[in-house]
């Protein structure tokens, strides 16, 4: 007798309806990747076949009335910001990471951590009110500025896969590290940091990333304005995610200006999809180790 | 004193401090957007939409980018959970542990999240042009919902993750079949965690204004049609604070208050949830 007479009809048709969509759903997220670049290469191939790309990337000269696209002094830009975003995120984001995961006190760990998470939740632009209303008046619009709300943009990102990496570390070799006489700060120099320290790479590269993209708080307190090559740390800087979200609305009316813009959005999504590719790639090496034993 | 405990104490100040900056910078942003938020805040700014003149300094309020942000970011969640949960539930139930499919997609996925939003609102524009699609609170919803859908995605992933195997093959044994033991066990068991996950990418979607610049425009008026632009809270403190107006400038830093505020109130309540509702835990 075949039992399944007495089941509910139709079941499997719907188990396989359902594995089908989702399947299809699947299939649509992981071509996303390949759908933005696509797109946004599309749309910047116009400029990128009427001026070569050494001129596009290399020259500083941007006068789009006149039709020229030097997107250098943006890229400069760009640099002058992250650097300093992570001269500053990562030396204090590592530390913090160290200290709740080795010295803190469960309890001081629990009442960090939402709050770190918090930091990660606040509205770009709400960065970028405290930095007009906090850090400007210290230090101007400038480069500077836009590297010190970066950094604290960064620190949640690098807190917390560094504080994950750490984790991974077995306890057993941190006692065993401690028999042999070692202090607390000894074992972590020597024991947890040489263990963790391809994470702690991932997570530099993820926060760096993370603060290369960034765009509203950014363009609010850096003192975005044209024909700027930053020569010091206090004078503006006008970086690339800022350019892109500036231009909208008089990019339209003039010819090729849409696609220097979006050539530039174009190398902000290699760049990011490049570091994203390389921090990840580690960190799940990482994980299929620590699963594999 | 001995030389290592010197290095011990050294670094150990310093770790202390690097903690105290991070925490104290959350507590510094907070207590700066609320004192100076909560002296230009007032009732019209709730309930009235910008009159004529809003932005020189006349009357009104900016009930207008509120309202238009709640529904842009319900829109976006719903557009977001309508694909996240499936894909979730297809990593977790249908595809074996550790397949190359599964650790794919999550590569994918996490690569996703990395993405600037700018880059998103970019690509919502040229998807916007190829359908000769207008800015309007349907392509705010579309860019922002492929914009969380890693982060909500990803964040569910993890609580399908932690629940037991044993639970699963209960359900397979009774006879249920995988679209069963997804919808009426293995749901309902990781219910708390999906209404934070939910709530947590609900409240990125909303603060977020580089996605929505290009795609869901501004409007004075109340949110009316999905084909019509809308405003949105973090593009009006944007261009409140671009004024060169005082008063406007500190109505930007109430508005920003108010933001903060909604952020504030969706992660205590996605934390209360999660644990009110974490019973029969196993």
């Amino acid at each position: 007798m075949d039992i399944r007479k007495f089941l509910p009809a139709g079941r499997q048709v719907k188990d396989n309806l359902a594995r089908r969509i989702m399947f299809g759903l699947c299939l649509f997220v992981l071509s996303l990747a390949f759908f933005m670049v696509f797109g946004l290469y599309q749309r910047a191939k116009p400029i990128l076949a009427m001026r070569p790309l050494k001129d596009l990337l290399f020259s500083g000269a941007w006068h789009p009335t006149q039709g020229q696209f030097g997107l250098a002094s943006f890229i400069t830009g760009t640099l002058w910001v992250t650097t300093i975003a992570m001269g500053i995120a990562v030396p204090l984001g590592i530390l913090t990471a160290i200290y709740l995961s080795e010295y803190a006190h469960r309890r001081t760990r629990e009442f960090a951590k939402p709050l770190i998470d918090l930091l990660a939740g606040i509205s770009p632009v709400v960065y970028g009110v405290w930095g007009v209303i906090a850090i400007v008046p210290l230090t101007g619009f400038s480069a500077l500025t836009g590297g010190i709300v970066l950094a604290v943009m960064a620190f949640p990102i690098i807190i917390s896969i560094v504080a994950e990496v750490i984790r991974t570390v077995p306890f057993e070799i941190r006692e065993a590290s401690s028999a042999l006489g070692a202090t607390k700060w000894q074992t972590i120099k020597f024991v947890v940091l040489k263990k963790a320290w391809p994470g702690i790479i991932a997570a530099v590269i993820l926060g760096l990333s993370r603060a290369f993209g960034e765009t509203m708080a950014v363009l609010m307190v850096a003192g975005c304005s044209l024909g700027v090559f930053p020569k010091s740390v206090f004078d503006p800087a006008y970086p690339l995610p800022a350019l892109i979200a500036n231009t909208y609305g008089e990019m339209m009316s003039i010819p090729l200006y849409d696609a220097a813009v979006l050539l530039a959005a174009f190398v902000l999504l290699l760049v990011t999809i490049f570091f994203n590719m390389v921090g990840w790639s580690i960190l799940l090496r990482i994980e299929r180790r620590e699963a594999g034993g | 004193m001995d030389r290592r405990k010197i290095e011990e104490n050294i670094f150990k100040t310093l770790m202390l401090f690097s903690t105290f900056v991070v925490v104290g910078s959350l507590a510094f942003i907070l207590a700066t957007i609320f004192l100076k938020g909560f002296r230009a805040l007032n009732l019209d700014m709730l309930i009235k939409t910008p009159k004529g003149g809003y932005y020189l300094g006349k009357e009104g309020g900016i009930l207008n980018a509120i309202l238009g942000s709640l529904i842009l970011g319900v829109g976006a969640t719903f557009l977001a959970l309508l694909v996240s949960l499936p894909v979730v539930f297809y990593l977790n139930l249908y595809l074996k542990k550790n397949s190359r499919f599964a650790l794919t997609l999550r590569f994918f996925l996490d690569v996703l999240g990395g993405i600037p939003s700018i880059v998103y609102g970019a690509f919502g524009f040229t998807f916007m042009v190829f359908f000769g699609l207008k800015a309007s609170l349907l392509a705010g919803i579309i860019t922002v919902a492929l914009l969380i859908i890693p982060i909500m995605t990803r964040s569910m992933d993890e609580v399908l993750k932690m629940i037991p195997f044993e639970l699963r093959e209960a359900s397979y044994a009774l006879g249920a079949n995988r679209l069963e033991t997804s919808i009426k066990i293995i749901f309902r068991q990781a219910l708390p965690g999906i209404v934070t996950a939910v709530l947590i990418s609900f409240g990125r979607g909303l603060g977020d204004a580089a996605s929505v610049l290009f795609t869901a425009g501004f409007t004075d008026y109340l949110p009316y049609s999905l084909f019509k632009p809308v405003a949105t809270l973090p593009l009006a403190i944007f261009f409140q604070l671009g004024t060169p107006f005082p008063e406007v400038q500190s109505r930007g830093y109430a508005s920003a208050l108010i933001l903060t505020a909604i952020i504030l109130l969706i992660s205590v309540l996605a934390r209360f949830l999660s644990r009110r509702f974490t019973k029969h835990g196993i």
